[in-house]
This record gives structure tokens, C-alpha cells and sequence, in this order.
């Protein structure tokens, strides 16, 4: 046995082995969100769904670009979005969005592929919670709106969190505008705070009961909605993309926004 | 062979010597990018009738050292894209390779596609959001110009997060504060690209880049220009800022030579 270093032989063999450290563990500092302003907003009526967004896309004060859309077609073809019957619109971080929207996408098409027909915008709504959840603790950052047609061919509407929790509604509005145009829908479209006159004594009015509106109406609404969200909010602007989901097909119209 | 299997294949200390421990770290913290090192700033970019012009100085600079007054920031991939690079110059090395491989597995291959420069940009787009996604970001923002399947003009952006998006001029960092307004006054609706000429493509780009000379202290007065069109790909990369004017800089006051 050759004895390489000056120390004595001792009977039990020793081995090197690497020390535990108690390195401090170190903070990030690397974050992996941003947030791309803008809004969309859903609708739903008795025979079709409406989904709108701005088509503005910010970075801090900064204009990325004036048209990048927050409202995709799902299932459809990959250029044209044909053959597509369920809306996604996604708003907050812009790559999570395309990232959930190219999940959903491929989710839908598989489905058709495995099972011959397409998938229920209830099942697709309930996929999608799944897809969310299952990022809980590194979430897709944004706030996504399903829209379609229900089995009985009513408009459909589901809206998310980020982290997948979901319910259905008549109509939601999401993004930075949010909190501007939600107060004007719940009272345009669930007539809030709006009573029948002369119903009662005093106080004690019967309430307006909310119904479908219809298609004319609704788009009147969204582009009320979004003209008046461009006038108080920065990040909202530029163009509005708006799709209609009825039992014909998916319609697509754009109007301008002011570029301010 | 002892009964303490942790041990076998260790050196022994009897023979070797014990070993420096620091040497085996095996835990402590895995160090990812927290901060760019050496970095290259603008790159701006326009499109024109028939193609797109791309620019970038010639330098990376250590923090406000400039220490490399000859690195090109702006990378040609086949004979379809320019890909302008800015942010971390060891990042932009390695996406370099990942695009060489990709360039070389093209030219063996017997299938006769090539990557246009939409392919080229969501594929750095997916490298870009999938190591943002792991915590370990590449730390570039870039912009890739060329032409899509079609062969109409192509110019999208994508960052260190993911974030993709394509707009008729476009330019990162300083630029974005800079240059965009400029490209954005002399080009300012789709029109106006459409009827753009090569020269005043590039004469915009010039005009871009000297201001950010003038104003961006990480810039330089030499740099690369590429303008690809239908022709193919035209790079030059020892341009020099010519016709400046300093003039300006007499009025400046507030702060530097002439604090009142």
C-alpha cells in the first residue's frame, strides 16, 4: 500500500464526501411575469356568445404593438380557424395566454381525433379548469373567458381565474378595464339597481328582471364598453376584435379604437 | 469493498489523501442567470415594400464598460432570416449554436423545407418561454425579420419571458423609447409601409441609430445593417454613424459641463 501523504496509517479507512453547506439559499431575482394590459369581455344571449377584446399590447408605458389579439378560435384550423365553435379570450401575461390557448387548442382537437365528435363547450370549460389547476403553483397569469353554444344552443360563457376556478355567467368583462366596465354590464345587461317604476311604495320597487338581450344590442354594449374603457384607461386601445359564436359559425369584425 | 456502500468507488484518504471537500458541493444553490453580464443594447427594425430592414451597433458592453467594440449582434439564418439580438452576449452565443444545428440538420436533410423566418421566430419563442418557464432564463430580447409562407415581410419580437409580438416597426431596449416614435412618424399607418421604399427603410434605420448615439450612452457609432428582400439577404457590418451633429448638446443644461 503506498502511502501518499505524511499521515499515519490509521486502522479505519476514512473517505472524502462532500460537506453539506449552509449556503443561504438565495432569493430569485429573475421574475417571470409581466403584465400585457388590455381587456376582453364575454356576453352571452339565447342564441349566440359574444367575445371582444382590445387588441393593444403594453409593456410598462410602452406600446409593443397595436394589434395583438386577445380572442382566439378553438379547434378550428391553424391559419384560418376554421371549423372552430368555441371562443377562448385570455388577458394578462401574453405568453402564459398563448401557451393555455395552444393547450386548449390541441386538448380540442384531440378530443375530435379520439372520439369522432366535437367536444361540448361544457366539457372544453371543464378542461380548461384542469389546465389551469394543474399549474397552481406556477400559474398561467391570466384571466381567460370560454364562449360557445350550450347542447340546448344557448349562448355560453365561462369564466376563469388564474388558477382554474371557474363558474358560468351572462357576461364578464376581464383585464386592467375590468373593474371599469363590469359595473356598466351589471347594469346594462343584469340591470342592476334598475326597479320598474311605480311597482311599489317608496323603497320597496320591484326589481328589473334581467333577460337576453339581443345580438344587436349586445354589440352595441361591447363597443360601448370598450370606447368608454379607452377614454379612462392607458393600457386599452388601438383596435377591438370581436367574435360571434352562433349556430352558423364563428363571425369575426374589427373596428379602430383611438391610438392614445 | 467495505459494508458502507456511500463509499465505494471514493478515493480512500489512506492512499490519496482526504480530499477538499469544497470541491464535492453537490448541494447549495444552482446558479441560474439572476442579471445579464455582458449585454448588447437597441435593435431596431422596419418594414418596407417587398422586405424588412434590421440594425444593431456593433457593441457589448460590461455593465457601463464598453469592453467589445466588434461583436455582431445581428445573425443571418440561411438564406430566409436576420435575427437581431440584444440583452446577454453569452445567451445570444448559445442560441447561436441551438440555430447552427438547426441550420446544418436543414442543409443534410433530403425532405428539401427550409425554416422562414415565422418558423424561425415561434421556435425562439418556444426556446425563450420554455427556459423563462424553468427559472433560467436566456436573457435576450430579439427581433426576427424576414418573410413568412406567403413570402409577404415578417417582424416579431420575442423576450427573455416569452412574450411575442409583431408590429411594422419594432426595436428593443432604448429603441423601444427612442427609435419607435421615429419609425412610428415617418411610417405611421400600414400605408405608408406598403409604399416604403428600401432606401427610406434604411435611411430611417440610420437616422434611428444615430439618435440613440446621440442618447444612449451603452450605444456605438459603428454597427451592422441588414436588408432582406426578395433578392435575398444584403448585411453589412462595419457601417459608421456619419453626418453627426453634437449642437444639440450645447443648449443641454441642467446637468454635466453646465449645471446652470
Amino acid at each position: 500500500m503506498t502511502i501518499l501523504t505524511g499521515q499515519p496509517p490509521s486502522e479505519a479507512i476514512g473517505y472524502s464526501f462532500a460537506k453539506a453547506t449552509s449556503a443561504p439559499v438565495r432569493e430569485h431575482s429573475f421574475y417571470p411575469y409581466t403584465d400585457n394590459g388590455g381587456s376582453t369581455l364575454g356576453i352571452s344571449g339565447s342564441d349566440f356568445a359574444i367575445l371582444a377584446g382590445d387588441t393593444r399590447s403594453v409593456a410598462g408605458y410602452n406600446i409593443n404593438s397595436r394589434y395583438v389579439p386577445k380572442v382566439f378560435k378553438i379547434g378550428g384550423d391553424d391559419e384560418t380557424g376554421e371549423g372552430a365553435h368555441i371562443l377562448l379570450s385570455v388577458v394578462g401575461f401574453a405568453a402564459d395566454g398563448q401557451a393555455l390557448k395552444e393547450r386548449l387548442d390541441a386538448v380540442v382537437k384531440m378530443y375530435k381525433y379520439q372520439h369522432g365528435k366535437s367536444m361540448s363547450v361544457r366539457a372544453c370549460a371543464q378542461r380548461l379548469s384542469t389546465i389551469l389547476y394543474q399549474k397552481r403553483f406556477f400559474p398561467y397569469y391570466v384571466h381567460a373567458i370560454l364562449a360557445g353554444l350550450d347542447e340546448d344552443g344557448k349562448g355560453a360563457l365561462y369564466t376563469y381565474d388564474p388558477v382554474g376556478s371557474y363558474e358560468r355567467e351572462q357576461c364578464r368583462a376581464a383585464g386592467s378595464a375590468a373593474s371599469l366596465m363590469m359595473p356598466f354590464l351589471d347594469n346594462q345587461v343584469n340591470f342592476k339597481n334598475q326597479y320598474i317604476p311605480g311597482s311599489g311604495e317608496g323603497h320597496a320597487l320591484e326589481p328589473k328582471k334581467a333577460e337576453p338581450l339581443p345580438r344587436k344590442t349586445v354589440e352595441q354594449l361591447v363597443r360601448d364598453a370598450f370606447t368608454s374603457a379607452v377614454e379612462r384607461h392607458i393600457e386599452v386601445g388601438d383596435g377591438l376584435q370581436m367574435m360571434v359564436v352562433t349556430k352558423s359559425g364563428i363571425e369575426e369584425v374589427y373596428y379602430g379604437l383611438k391610438q392614445d | 469493498m467495505n459494508h458502507f456502500p456511500e463509499a465505494w468507488g471514493r478515493p480512500r484518504d489512506d492512499i490519496y489523501g482526504p480530499y477538499n471537500p469544497s470541491y464535492l458541493q453537490t448541494t447549495g444553490p444552482k446558479t441560474h442567470t439572476q442579471s445579464p453580464a455582458v449585454t448588447g443594447t437597441s435593435v431596431v427594425a422596419v418594414k418596407f415594400n417587398g422586405g424588412v430592414a434590421i440594425a444593431a451597433d456593433n457593441l457589448a458592453s460590461y455593465g457601463s464598460l464598453a469592453r467589445f467594440t466588434d461583436v455582431k449582434r445581428l445573425r443571418k439564418f440561411g438564406e430566409s432570416a436576420v435575427i437581431g439580438f440584444s440583452g446577454d452576449v453569452s445567451d445570444m452565443q448559445h442560441i447561436d449554436r441551438l440555430l447552427e444545428s438547426i441550420d446544418i440538420r436543414e442543409n443534410y436533410s433530403t425532405h428539401g423545407n427550409t425554416m422562414n423566418a415565422k418558423n424561425l421566430h415561434t421556435y425562439l419563442s418556444k426556446v425563450l418561454y420554455k427556459r423563462r418557464s424553468e427559472f433560467n432564463p436566456l436573457w435576450n430580447h430579439i427581433l426576427v425579420a424576414g418573410f413568412d409562407e406567403n413570402k409577404k415581410p415578417f417582424l416579431s419580437s420575442a423576450d427573455l419571458l416569452g412574450t411575442t409580438f409583431s408590429a411594422p416597426h419594432l426595436a428593443t431596449g432604448f429603441g423601444a423609447h427612442l427609435a419607435v416614435p421615429i419609425l412610428r412618424r415617418l411610417f405611421p399607418d400600414e400605408e405608408s409601409i406598403e409604399t416604403a421604399s428600401k432606401e427610406q427603410a434604411v435611411a430611417a434605420l440610420r437616422e434611428c441609430l444615430k439618435v440613440l448615439w446621440y442618447r444612449d450612452a451603452r450605444s456605438l457609432d459603428k454597427y451592422s445593417i441588414a436588408v432582406i428582400s426578395e433578392a435575398g439577404i444584403e448585411i453589412e457590418e462595419d457601417q459608421q454613424i456619419e453626418a453627426q451633429s453634437w449642437a444639440f448638446a450645447e443648449a443641454i443644461k441642467g446637468y454635466g459641463a453646465q449645471v446652470n
